[in-house]
């Protein structure tokens, strides 16, 4: 109980949190076709977190999400800029703005010692899930021990801050985005500031992404932007319901994903666990798949068709 | 631009007309879109955008909402910026301009139309609801108001438009080829609520593509290629004298 409490707590509770603020913020971008922009926006983090922490010294979280966030600005502006004057394709501008800042950041790692820290590929790549500890657990009881739970590793807090932000952000402003995210033209022509709403979904994107990143890393980050909400999408035709849906996907996966590389191997005799970010990402995207085919006997939804 | 003498006597001044542009100017990759039109509407009734493929017609209502950056002159609503106006104006998009896989009912596009008129965090209300329910009965799809709007025929899908439209209750409605393909229960649909709205008042433009049936069914015209060519009352500036100046071929007005 208590090992479970020390190391499958934590390594749960932030794998869930991140899964939740990714997923929320997909729902819109699945929509909009934007979902590899998350992708792009959680490559140009990369420089954005590293040169924040060249400049302060610290991985804590202010600096790093600044840093990223402050990093996914300057690639939206870039690739705007591309594609208004540059005349490339937005996808193409996506790529090539992408990539770059993704390589410089990958140089500026090696050649400034950060690659010796924890910032090493593997953990960009895969997150520190593993290394969610938390010390201060001795039993069920340091669930309501205030004591005990303030030792909870400090990333979880800021995880839950972000998906707080993130709910509150898009709650508010749900009515807005979803008429600019159908029909931007007409939004724009009854007067909502496109532009403005534009930039606070892609706000809340980076801060999901940067909270993500720390914790489970990129690949996870992406997966849970784009599985759950496409997932969900296939299954509702409703956008409250795909909200809801999405959610509700995230945090199975994040279950079973986890489950299966801790008690997984073992099971098969093997004693190891597997990368509990690798097989949660593997574990959304066969939820897909199973809507996918689902979906294709049926024509159409299984749920909330009959709104 | 020629104003023939009958309308230059009824056309309103240009601060009051509901829609005035001044040397509005419009380019799009180097090609000229629009290129100094002038123009001021009629107060209201029913007007029809024409003009050959590629004249600007789409791009002038486009111009008018502030949707396309311009490269010169002046639109006006009722003598303000329209930004100041907006409230005023109603867009009725072209039906293929959206996505209609996304996960939304018919109630829930109407809707749309009363987003500037709900609280922050309120979301819709019972008042929007009852309001879109109306908007829905005035284009004969009161019945439809929870179908998914993936499952809509073409003449359906442009009904709802033209719902979303109404419910925000503009003096000024900007339609883009709100009757191109579809059905003959649509069509008169469409020109029954047209109709309506001229009742009211209101002030309906429809950039529309079908030169046979403008004289049957609107009250004012504009001619447009790229500049005004003509405007005014159909009886004298849809005549074929100027229909030949606009699509540079002869062409017989029924």
């Amino acid at each position: 109980m208590t090992t479970f409490l020390q190391i499958d707590l934590p390594a749960l509770l932030g794998a869930l949190l991140a899964a939740l603020v990714c997923a929320l913020v997909g729902n819109l971008l699945v929509l909009t076709r934007r979902a590899m922009f998350s992708d792009a926006l959680s490559h140009v983090m990369l420089p954005g977190v590293l040169v924040a922490f060249l400049l302060t010294g610290s991985t804590a979280a202010p600096a790093v999400l600044a840093g990223g966030v402050v990093a996914a600005f300057v690639a939206a502006v870039l690739v705007h800029v591309l594609v208004r004057y540059g005349r490339v394709d937005p996808s193409a501008a996506l790529g090539i703005v992408f990539t770059t800042l993704f390589a410089a950041g990958i140089v500026l790692m090696e050649q400034s010692g950060a690659a010796r820290t924890s910032f090493d590929v593997h953990h960009i790549l895969f997150g520190n899930l593993e290394t969610l500890v938390w010390a201060g657990a001795s039993g069920p009881g340091s669930l309501v021990d205030p004591q005990a739970l303030a030792l909870l590793p400090a990333s979880i807090g800021h995880m839950a801050l972000s998906l707080a932000i993130v709910a509150v952000v898009l709650y508010v402003l749900r009515t807005q985005l979803a008429v600019v995210a159908f029909d931007p033209v007409f939004a724009a022509a009854s007067g909502l500031r496109v532009r403005l709403l534009d930039l606070a979904l892609l706000a809340a994107t980076a801060l999901a992404t940067v909270a993500a990143f720390e914790a489970v890393g990129a690949i996870l980050a992406l997966a849970m932007i784009v599985c759950p909400a496409a997932t969900a999408r296939l299954l509702t035709r409703r956008l409250d319901a795909q909200v809801r849906w999405s959610l509700a996907i995230a945090a199975t996966s994040v279950g079973v994903g986890y489950a299966v590389a801790v008690l997984g191997p073992p099971a098969l005799g093997f004693p190891i666990a597997l990368n509990a970010a690798g097989t949660i990402g593997a574990v959304s995207g066969v939820f897909f798949i199973a809507a996918a085919a689902l979906q294709r006997r049926d024509g159409v939804a299984i749920a909330g068709r009959r709104a | 631009m020629t104003e023939t003498g009958v309308s230059a006597a009824l056309s309103l001044s240009r601060d009051r007309a509901p829609l005035a542009v001044e040397d509005l100017s419009v380019v799009y990759g180097g090609q000229t879109a629009l290129d100094r039109v002038t123009w001021s509407s009629p107060a209201s009734g029913l007007l029809a955008v024409v003009g050959p493929n590629g004249a600007g017609k789409s791009t002038l209502l486009k111009a008018i909402l502030g949707l396309v950056p311009t490269s010169g002159g002046r639109v006006t609503v009722f003598g303000r910026p329209v930004d100041a106006a907006r409230d005023k104006l109603a867009y009725v998009p072209q039906r293929a301009a959206v996505d209609w896989d996304f996960p939304a009912t018919v109630l829930d596009v109407v809707l749309q139309g009363m987003v500037r008129k709900i609280g922050l965090l309120a979301g819709y209300g019972r008042d929007h609801r009852e309001r879109a329910h109306a908007c829905l009965a005035q284009v004969g799809m009161a019945d439809l108001a929870g179908r998914q709007i993936g499952a809509l025929s073409g003449g359906q899908q442009q009904r709802v438009f033209l719902a979303r439209g109404l419910a925000r209750d503009a003096a000024v409605l900007l339609l883009d080829e709100p009757l191109a393909g579809v059905d003959a229960v649509s069509e008169s649909v469409i020109l029954r609520v047209f109709d309506a709205l001229k009742r009211e008042g209101r002030l309906v433009v429809c950039v529309h593509h079908d030169l046979g049936t403008v004289a049957d069914r609107f009250d004012d015209v504009l001619v447009l290629n790229r500049s005004v060519i003509a405007a005014g009352p159909v009886a004298t500036a849809f005549v074929p004298e100027v229909l030949g100046r606009a699509y540079g071929v002869p062409l017989a007005v029924t």
